[in-house]
C-alpha cells in the first residue's frame, strides 16, 4: 500500500528532518516499496512467540554503584558548535527569534 | 620474503629479530598508501606523524602485534584523530576518547596509520553512501569494494595495511571481505566491547577484523575480546573455547549446508565456488550434512525494521547541539530540523524515516513487534541447526562486487543483496568470510562459515586448515603484487 504524502510529512516531522519536496516525493515511492517487502513478515503466524530484543536473552548486567573518572566537561565541549560558561548554547526554545 | 607477502607472525618475527624496525615497516605501508590512495580512496584520514611516532615508541616484546600497522574504520573513535563515520554531520569532530577495542590494540603496540572510508554511519553495502566519495575495489576500480567496511577491506586487499578493523551490523565486515578477496570475522554479539563505536543498530552491531588470512585475524581478535565495564552488553569469553577435535584435519567435524542459501538468484559461479570449497572440506575429513534454516527469507524484512528502528533512536543524538555542525539559527526546532535534514545523507535519512515509521503510534506492534518475534524464529533456526552441525557453510553474498552505481535509485534491490549475512546478526552468532575463488570477470568470491555463539576459535580452525590446503587467500590484485 503506497504511503500518502501526508504520512511522509508526518514521519519527517517526528524524525526532525527538514526534507525538500523532491526528497519527500522520492521517499514516498521508495519507502512504499520497502514497506511492501516488509509486509512479508505478516505471512508468519507468531502467536505465542516471545520477541527477541537482543541476541543475548535473559542476561542482565549489573555493577557496583561507584563513582568513576569520566570525560571532562571541557573536553566534551570542545566539539560543540556553540558553548558558553561550561554549557552547550542553543537558540530560543519557543519560537522567539534571537 | 618481501614485506608485502609476510603474515602478521612473519612481520612480528622480522621485527623481533631486529631485521626490520617498526618505523621501517610503517614507512613501507605509508608509501603503499601514498602510491595507491588516489585510485582506491580507502582512507578518510591518514596520520603519518602519529603512526611513525607510535612505531618509534613501540616497546612490547611479548606482544604478537607489537609495532604492526593497522587501519581503523571511521565509525570507531581514536583520541587524536578526527572521526566522521562517513557523514557531513560529524565533519571536524575530534573524539575525546578511544574505543575500548582500539585501546586494547594500541596497548598491544599496534600502530594506527589512519581511518578508513565507510558508508555513512555504516548504513550501506558498497561505501557509495559515504559523504566523502566511494571507495574503489582494488581488483577492478569500476566496482564497489562492498560495505559498509569497504575502506578497510580495500586497504587490506590493496596492500596498504596488513590488517584493519571494521564493524558488522548486517554483513558489513563479511561482505566487503568477500568482494575484495580477503578474510573477515564478525564475532559473537557481545564478545568485543562496542564502547567507542558509533551506534547504528545496537542489538546487532559488532566490531570485526579484516585481514589477508585467518591466521592474521586471530591475534587481533584475541586481543580485543572480553568484558568491558564501559559496555554493559559485552561478555567474558569462555575459558575453554570450542576447538576442532583434530587440529590437523576436519575429521569428526560436521558442516551443515542450508538449502535456503543455494537458491535461484545467486550468481552461478558464486554457488559453484562455494560448493567446491565444501567438497574440499569433505576431502579434509568433514561430514557434510544438508540442513534447513526455514526462516531465512524473513531475515531481510525483519532486519530492515529492527536496524532502522534502532538507528532512528541512536541517531537522535545528532541534532546540532553537541557535535561540531549546526544549521539553522533562529529557533531550537529549526536547528534540529535543518542540521539533520541538510547534513545527513540520503540513505541515513531513508532509514531514519523507515525506523521512525515502524516505531510510530499505530504501527509499533505490526512492524517492530512482529519483526522481534520473527527474530526469535530465526534465532531458533540456528539453535536447532547447531544441535546437528558444528558449522554452517554458505556464500557470503549472492553475487561478486557490482559496478559502482549499479543499484542507482533502487535501495530495495541493494537491501536484497544482504540476504546471506543478516541472519547471523539477528541470531547473534559469529560468521567468518573466506575467499574461495573468482568469477569470470576475475572478481573474488567469498564463503561464509557460521558457528554457534562463542565458536570463533572453531571457525578459525576450519578456516586455517582450508587456507593451508588452498591458495585463494594468497591471490592479490595487480596493484598489490
Amino acid at each position: 500500500m503506497p504511503l500518502k504524502l501526508e504520512e511522509v510529512d508526518h514521519i519527517a516531522k517526528l524524525a526532525r528532518l527538514d526534507l525538500s519536496a523532491e526528497e519527500k516525493a522520492r521517499y514516498r515511492v521508495q519507502l512504499s516499496d520497502i514497506l511492501d517487502h516488509i509486509a512479508k513478515l505478516n505471512e508468519l503466524d507468531t502467536t505465542g512467540i516471545s520477541p527477541t530484543a537482543n541476541a543475548f536473552q535473559g542476561t542482565s548486567a549489573t555493577r557496583a554503584d561507584k563513582v568513576h573518572k569520566s570525560l571532562s566537561t571541557a573536553d566534551l565541549l570542545k566539539n560543540a558548535p556553540d558553548a558558553d560558561k561550561n554549557q552547550f548554547k542553543v537558540p530560543a526554545v519557543f519560537g522567539e527569534k534571537k | 620474503m618481501k614485506i608485502k607477502d609476510l603474515s602478521l607472525a612473519g612481520l612480528k618475527e622480522s621485527l623481533s629479530s631486529g631485521e626490520m624496525k617498526s618505523t621501517e615497516l610503517t614507512r613501507f605501508y605509508l608509501d603503499c598508501i601514498g602510491e595507491r590512495e588516489t585510485d582506491v580512496n580507502a582512507f578518510l584520514h591518514i596520520d603519518e606523524k602519529y603512526a611513525l611516532a607510535k612505531a618509534n615508541s613501540a616497546n612490547c616484546p611479548n606482544s604478537p602485534l607489537c609495532g604492526i600497522p593497522i587501519a581503523i574504520k571511521d565509525v570507531l573513535m581514536v583520541d587524536g584523530m578526527p572521526a566522521t563515520a562517513g557523514s557531513k554531520i560529524l565533519e571536524g569532530y575530534m573524539p575525546p576518547f578511544t574505543a575500548t577495542a582500539v585501546k586494547k590494540l594500541e596497548d598491544a603496540g599496534m600502530v594506527i596509520v589512519g581511518k578508513t572510508n565507510t558508508d555513512e554511519f555504516a548504513m550501506g553495502s558498497s561505501t557509495e553512501n559515504s559523504a566523502y566519495g566511494v571507495t574503489h575495489n582494488p581488483w577492478n576500480l569500476d566496482r564497489v569494494p562492498g560495505g559498509s567496511s569497504g575502506g578497510s577491506a580495500a586497504a587490506v586487499a590493496a596492500g596498504m595495511v596488513p590488517v584493519a578493523l571494521g564493524s558488522d551490523t548486517g554483513g558489513s565486515v563479511r561482505q566487503p571481505a568477500s568482494y575484495c578477496g580477503i578474510s573477515g570475522i564478525k564475532p559473537t554479539y557481545g564478545r568485543i566491547s562496542r564502547y567507542g563505536l558509533s551506534a547504528y543498530g545496537s542489538s546487532l552491531d559488532s566490531i570485526g577484523v579484516l585481514a589477508r588470512s585467518v591466521a592474521d585475524i586471530i591475534p587481533v581478535f584475541k586481543t580485543m575480546v572480553g568484558k568491558d565495564p564501559l559496555d554493559a552488553t559485552s561478555v567474558e569469553s569462555p575459558t575453554t573455547p570450542r576447538r576442532l577435535p583434530d587440529a590437523e584435519s576436519l575429521k569428526g567435524t560436521r558442516i551443515g549446508v542450508p538449502k535456503e542459501y543455494f537458491v535461484e538468484g545467486t550468481q552461478v559461479e558464486v554457488a559453484g565456488a562455494v560448493r567446491e570449497a565444501i567438497q574440499e572440506f569433505k576431502k579434509m575429513g568433514a561430514e557434510i550434512i544438508p540442513i534447513s534454516l526455514p526462516h531465512t527469507e524473513y531475515a531481510i524484512p525483519a532486519y530492515y525494521i529492527l536496524a532502522s528502528a534502532e538507528a532512528s533512536a541512536n541517531l537522535a543524538r545528532f541534532d546540532g547541539i553537541r557535535y561540531t555542525q549546526r544549521e539553522g539559527a533562529d529557533t531550537l526546532a529549526e536547528v534540529y530540523n535543518q542540521t539533520r535534514g541538510k547534513l545527513f545523507g540520503e540513505e541515513v535519512k531513508r532509514r531514519i524515516m523507515l525506523g521512525t515509521y515502524a516505531l510510530s503510534a499505530g504501527y509499533y506492534d505490526a512492524f517492530y513487534g512482529q519483526a522481534q518475534k520473527v527474530r526469535t524464529l530465526i534465532r531458533r533456526d540456528f539453535e536447532d541447526a547447531f544441535t546437528k552441525v558444528d558449522a554452517i557453510a554458505t556464500p557470503v553474498a549472492p553475487t561478486t562486487a557490482f559496478k559502482i552505481g549499479a543499484h542507482g535509485d533502487d535501495p530495495l534491490s541493494m537491501y536484497l543483496e544482504d540476504i546471506f549475512t543478516l541472519p547471523a546478526n539477528l541470531a547473534g552468532v559469529p560468521g567468518l568470510a573466506l575467499p574461495v575463488g573468482f568469477d569470470d570477470a576475475n572478481m573474488p568470491i567469498g564463503m561464509q562459515l557460521m558457528g554457534t555463539r562463542f565458536s570463533e576459535e572453531l571457525l578459525f580452525d576450519i578456516g586455517k586448515i582450508y587456507q593451508r590446503e588452498t591458495s585463494w587467500h594468497e591471490m592479490k590484485p595487480k596493484m598489490a603484487r
